[in-house]
């Protein structure tokens, strides 16, 4: 029995420092407080428009379901819609695929659900990875595009907001690994602002939070229906449980 | 022919309709012997409340499913986005999706633990052997339910894990490439198989599913409900004919199960409402990655439910056959040295032994994998005839015994684990050690579940008024 006990816990134990190490860079934690402010969803959804869609689509968002997050028809027709769309239809990506594939070496994927797909089990929500993606982007000048980034290394994807963040470069250090000195590893220091950004560091993170707030709203549009149904069903049943749960009493009281 | 019955000419039209009615077809008959007159022991304790969970949860996987299928479609093409088409833009349609979805996973926490009532109360025990089968059964359609229809919503996991497990099939001998290319319809898992697991999904299973469970209740309500003192509650009528530590289904057990029904619901609509991915283990999270043939995904898991029979397939290496034909050759020894066979039975038990090592060491691990994980389920069929205790409630049973089904629910839950993580060498052993503790609790059944001191069974329940 203590063989079969020692051998699990050096099982879990194993384990867990295995996927320590596959683990990467770990992820910021996206705030989650967004998700309740229409400011935040509207502007996310500006720079959605302005930033991701020329390349990604969404295509099983419409774009009149962005009336979800307070926006009216007209605001969306003025401000999000361009040209020869309809208020009616999907996101869908105007840039050709096969273009796209020749430009980056890989077709980017549509975001509908990217935010759902990207959540980890012990690592985080797909928000999280999303909010930390897209702040870790740096210069690489080894890439085909020249930028490279800390939570998906050699991305295919170019830094597409870097007018807002300016341009960083990361300092990486050898470190010696503590329990094989053979080894050394590639350890991240931190970034160099190469050149200024738009945005201060703390504007661009409030930004970057709102994009990631409206693609987490857009991966479920039915999330904050669900959950204020959800507070009902739940009062509901457990008023409902009560009733029963007398109900029952009063027809077993006089089994003997 | 029954004698036609007259109800008086003041009676009220509900009478004169059911008076009509049953003098055409046994309905109030039917509802008498099934529930209504039904006596079940009045001890039942929370473990019964997942039968009727588990038909709660069917109605409403019925239901919804029913929704889903208008909507749904079963393309390799659309698939993907018909499913997210039902998420935004079918009114309620998220709410249909996710009680189904997640239904799927209820639906196995229910079954698990009601078959686990039935082993703890020896409810498979003569004379219930057949409901006991029957339930195999349904678990057996089940799985197959949940399989086919986490194909259908043709993410990478949906058709990976389908890729995975249909190639399984491709590992038994001489037929296995071409019963693959016939479950798949395809070389590789495609339009053909979305379409034929959407029929198997939607009516084939859920067609013998319906029928093995009405087989199940009518078995149950012929032979009586076991109880948790496992007292054939039969042996004492009363003055009326009926059992003394028996009580009519209705109203008691139908006020009871709408209790439990309520607690389940809340729980179940807290998941869907505030939860409907659970954790990534309801919904997994690479499954909102639309199916693409060309891309593996780096860890293939199947969902939480098949995972400790995973962990046995992966368990079954060059190593484990080993293991397994050292026991088989030890065990014939023994047998043979041992046991009070004549000559005759100790020459076929040694040839017999001789052939099943041979067949061991000659076919691939991967088959013998397949084996294991298809036995682990088929062994469950056997279960009546292989326990020889003298009573049938774990009360009863020697205390020793309670460690026996405990080692048995530890490890089915630590290979449940280790089947949802990637492989390891330190993981491995132990699933290992889990399949072998898996089996021997089965297959020494006929020896361990006779062995200790039994503690004596009282005539009566035991019943404490509320």
């Amino acid at each position: 029995m203590k063989k079969i006990l020692l051998s699990l816990l050096l099982a879990f134990g194993l384990h867990a420092n295995a996927s320590a190490n596959e683990a990467g860079y770990p992820w910021d934690q996206f705030p989650t407080h967004k998700m309740t402010d229409m400011a935040a969803l509207q502007n996310g959804a500006r720079l959605f428009v302005n930033y991701c869609l020329n390349c990604h689509g969404a295509s099983y968002v419409r774009y009149n379901r962005l009336r979800d997050i307070g926006l009216t028809e007209d605001q969306i027709k003025q401000n999000l819609l361009f040209a020869t769309e309809k208020v009616g239809e999907t996101m869908k990506v105007s840039l050709d695929p096969r273009q796209a594939k020749d430009w980056f070496g890989a077709q980017p994927p549509d975001l509908s659900v990217i935010a759902r797909s990207r959540a980890e089990i012990g690592r985080g929500t797909g928000a999280d990875y999303l909010y930390t993606y897209l702040r870790t982007f740096y210069r690489d000048d080894t890439k085909a595009t020249g930028w490279n980034n800390l939570a998906f290394p050699d991305v295919a994807m170019p830094h597409a907001l870097w007018e807002l963040q300016g341009q960083r470069r990361a300092r990486f250090e050898q470190v010696k690994d503590a329990h094989d000195p053979a080894k050394t590893e590639h350890r991240f220091a931190g970034f160099e602002q190469v050149t200024p950004g738009a945005q201060s560091a703390v504007e661009f993170d409030e930004s970057v939070a709102d994009l990631v707030a409206f693609m987490q709203w857009m991966g479920e549009p039915a999330q904050a229906t669900r959950i204020r149904v959800g507070v009902w069903v739940l009062l509901f049943l457990g008023v409902l449980t009560v009733f029963v749960w007398r109900l029952n009493a009063a027809y077993w009281r006089g089994v003997t | 022919m029954a004698e036609f019955h007259q109800v008086p000419a003041d009676a009220s039209t509900g009478q004169k309709l059911l008076n009509w009615v049953d003098n055409r077809f046994p309905f109030t008959k039917l509802w008498n012997d099934q529930w209504g007159k039904y006596y079940a022991p009045k001890n039942f304790n929370v473990w019964y409340i997942f039968g009727s969970l588990a038909m709660l949860v069917l109605v409403m996987q019925i239901l919804t499913g029913i929704f889903l299928t208008m909507h749904y479609k079963p393309d390799a093409s659309l698939a993907f986005a018909s499913v997210e088409y039902i998420m935004r833009d079918v009114p309620w349609g998220w709410l249909v999706r996710y009680m189904h979805s997640t239904g799927a996973s209820a639906f196995f926490i229910v079954v698990y633990l009601h078959m686990f009532r039935g082993l703890i109360y020896g409810s498979y025990r003569k004379p219930r052997e057949l409901i006991w089968i029957f339930g195999c059964g349904i678990f057996l359609c089940l799985m197959a339910e949940a399989f086919m229809g986490y194909l259908l919503p043709w993410g990478q996991m949906s058709y990976w894990g389908a890729q995975v497990i249909v190639n399984l099939f491709a590992a038994v001998p001489f037929v296995g490439e071409d019963l693959s290319l016939l479950i798949r319809g395809d070389y590789v898992v495609g339009d053909a198989t979305l379409n034929r697991f959407f029929s198997f999904h939607v009516i084939a299973v859920p067609l013998v599913l319906l029928g093995l469970v009405v087989a199940h209740l009518i078995a149950l309500h012929e032979v009586g409900s076991n109880n948790p003192d496992g007292i054939d509650i039969k042996k004492n009528l009363g003055p009326d004919g009926h059992p003394l530590d028996g009580i009519p289904s209705h109203p008691y057990y139908t006020t009871h199960d709408m209790f439990g029904a309520c607690v389940f619901l809340f729980i179940f609509s807290a998941v869907v409402f505030f939860a409907p991915e659970g954790g990534g283990y309801f919904l997994e999270y690479n499954n909102y990655i639309e199916a693409n043939p060309l891309k593996t995904p780096a860890h293939i898991a199947p969902v939480w439910y098949f995972t400790p029979f995973y962990s046995m397939l992966r368990a079954t290496t060059d190593l484990m056959v080993n293991v397994l034909a050292i026991i088989l050759a030890v065990a014939a020894v023994l047998g043979i040295l041992r046991g009070n066979f004549r000559a005759t039975g100790k020459i076929v038990l040694a040839v017999g032994a001789i052939v099943a090592v041979a067949l061991l060491k000659t076919f691939d691990a991967k088959f013998w994998g397949v084996v294991v994980m298809g036995g682990a389920v088929v062994i469950l069929f056997f279960l009546p005839w292989l326990d020889r205790s003298p009573v049938r409630s774990i009360r009863y049973r020697p205390d020793w015994h309670k460690f026996v089904y405990g080692a048995l629910v530890f490890f089915f839950l630590v290979l449940g684990y280790l089947g949802s993580q990637p492989p390891s060498a330190a993981g491995n052993y132990v699933s290992q050690i889990g399949t072998l503790v898996y089996f021997g609790f089965f297959l020494l059944m006929p020896w361990w579940s006779r062995i200790g001191t039994f503690k004596p069974v009282p005539d009566r329940v035991t019943f404490s008024a509320h």
